[in-house]
């Protein structure tokens, strides 16, 4: 079996599993009248229809009208999902961006980094949904077209796990790459171009596939104060509005939103691919392994 | 003029710290042109900072280091010196081409005569059928020969060698030992070769220069006047033992006093 074959079965034999732990949680309390088989103790979730709709009925409701009359739910959440990605691609790109450049600027200055870093700490443990807000009313005063706020604000997420692994890859050389470069009386632009980025470049995808994820959740978070129109962030807090009635379409936006999460994460995983040769991959140590150690073996014999 | 000329020179780390290291004292020595100067002494005698002192990797506390009349940073920067370490530290990202190109790039030379220099240079260390490769594609010790080849291909006066063969098994190590001479004997390069294998050592060099640790200093320099072109069977050679009897018995005063 080839190895995507392999991960495609593993992720859906998951998928089963995840799927039968929610059913049979559900038809336990059901069957029990709510709490723990043989005992009085409470379950921790209730397993009525609001608080737990059948999988199946998540389903059926992605395939009928949102509303009476209208579009089918699974397209009015797509069509969401598809304008939310709008900010958060603009998001994922501008804060990949400024986070590369920090990691080039920490690198290059060890004051700018001591100064800057307990800073770029600082703004991620800083709530989003408190930053949100203040962006959007800032930007308000500028005029600017507010889907380019939440992608201010998916940005603001974004740009901290590249910052991080995109230092940590460029520092990744020996000693020894460095003091050759500098016998070769290469200028820092040379040694920065030819041999840092170049070694950065495994380090920096696993962080662009956390960015790609974070920019989907800045993004949606920076649609609520920015009370867009469209989006996915209008559509959750309306169907959080209406959960009592429909709970079942609060869980299909919220299965729709992680698609587009793993949706954009594969795009990046791809361009590793295409980017990274196996060996040089950070997390495919394993299977980089196997080619490696044959070509080794077809070279000495 | 020397190729390279070295009085009185000191280095210390840490100076005034209770880590005070006096790694390398009253050095004098004076190599010329062509020479092969093996330096050799026991772990901690300053013979890696000796050469990181006349390669410009790190500054003296005194004294003066002459390369061809010049200073180490402006022979640096004039691109005097090839550099080979213990670790080959190839590109992983580069082919065995563009390894060995990598210098030319760095100073400007367009990639036509880039690609002719490199495949003369892989020629020269018999690796061009392996120019396509890349690195962890590449035994040990041709990973070494690509580093060889990358440090000469932009025809440095001096070559600064820190254990390259020192994690090469015995019997690629004695193979390399004569690469290296022959390839020596068609660039003319003086060559700096720290090692502390006395076989090798006495092999390679013209003279061989032993250090006492503590603090690092020159104790004697001993003359190897093997006939030249040394080949396996100079490794048999009655005279190669007795020179081989004289270094050894030169480390062990050191290791004594």
């Amino acid at each position: 079996m080839s190895p995507n074959a392999r991960r495609l079965l593993s992720f859906l034999g998951i998928l089963a599993v995840l799927v039968a732990v929610w059913e049979g949680y559900k038809w336990m309390g059901t069957a029990t009248g709510g709490v723990w088989p043989g005992t009085g103790i409470d379950l921790p979730v209730r397993t009525n229809e609001r608080s737990m709709p059948h999988t199946w009925d998540i389903i059926i409701a992605l395939l009928r009208p949102a509303r009476r009359g209208g579009d089918m739910l699974l397209l009015v959440l797509l069509k969401a999902a598809l304008f939310t990605w709008r900010s958060a691609l603009l998001g994922f790109v501008l804060g990949s961006a400024v986070g590369f450049g920090l990691g080039v600027l920490f690198v290059r200055s060890a004051l700018a980094e001591r100064g800057l870093m307990p800073h770029v700490v600082a703004s991620q443990t800083v709530p989003i949904l408190a930053i949100a807000p203040i962006l959007v009313v800032w930007a308000g005063r500028l005029n600017v077209t507010r889907w380019l706020v939440v992608a201010v604000v998916s940005a603001y997420l974004a740009f901290f796990p590249v910052a991080i692994n995109t230092l940590r890859g460029l520092r990744s050389p020996d000693a020894t790459a460095s003091e050759l470069m500098r016998s070769y009386a290469a200028t820092p632009n040379q040694v920065l171009w030819k041999l840092q980025v170049p070694a950065a470049l495994p380090y920096l995808f696993p962080a662009l596939k956390i960015a790609a994820t974070a920019s989907i959740i800045g993004a949606i978070v920076g649609e609520l104060p920015a009370s867009m129109p469209d989006g996915l962030g209008r559509a959750i807090l309306n169907f959080a509005a209406a959960f009592s009635a429909a709970p079942e379409k609060l869980f299909a936006s919220i299965l729709v939103a992680s698609l587009v999460g793993i949706g954009f994460v594969g795009i990046v995983v791809l361009a590793e691919r295409i980017l990274i040769p196996p060996s040089r991959r950070l997390e495919d140590v394993g299977e980089a392994a196997g080619p490696r150690g044959r070509a080794l073996k077809e070279v000495v014999a | 003029m020397s190729a390279l000329s070295l009085r009185g020179v000191e280095k210390v780390f840490n100076p005034g710290s209770d880590q005070e290291v006096r790694a390398v004292h009253g050095v004098d020595l004076s190599v010329e042109r062509g020479e092969f100067i093996s330096v050799i002494g026991p772990s901690g005698c300053g013979k890696s900072t000796l050469l990181r002192l006349i390669g410009d990797l790190t500054p003296p506390s005194s004294g003066t280091v002459l390369v061809n009349g010049k200073t180490p940073a402006k022979a640096r920067l004039d691109r005097d010196y090839g550099m080979v370490f213990q670790s080959a530290t190839l590109l992983e990202w580069r082919r065995v081409q563009a390894n060995v190109e990598l210098p030319l790039e760095i100073m400007g030379m367009d990639a036509a005569e880039r690609s002719r220099q490199a495949a003369a240079m892989l020629e020269l260390v018999q690796l061009d059928r392996f120019a396509n490769h890349y690195p962890w594609q590449l035994s040990g010790g041709m990973q070494q020969r690509v580093a060889i080849a990358r440090a000469l291909v932009f025809k440095p006066s001096i070559l600064l060698m820190d254990e390259p063969f020192g994690a090469l098994d015995e019997m690629t190590r004695e193979r390399m030992q004569s690469e290296l001479l022959r390839i020596r004997a068609e660039t003319g390069t003086t060559v700096v070769f720290v090692t502390h294998s006395i076989p090798e050592a006495v092999f390679l060099s013209t003279r061989v220069v032993i250090m006492s640790p503590r603090p690092g200093t020159i104790t004697e320099v001993v003359d190897i006047d093997l006939p030249e072109p040394r080949s396996d069977e100079t490794r048999e050679d009655q005279h190669f033992f007795e020179l081989l009897t004289g270094v050894r018995e030169g480390l062990r005063a050191v290791e004594d006093s």
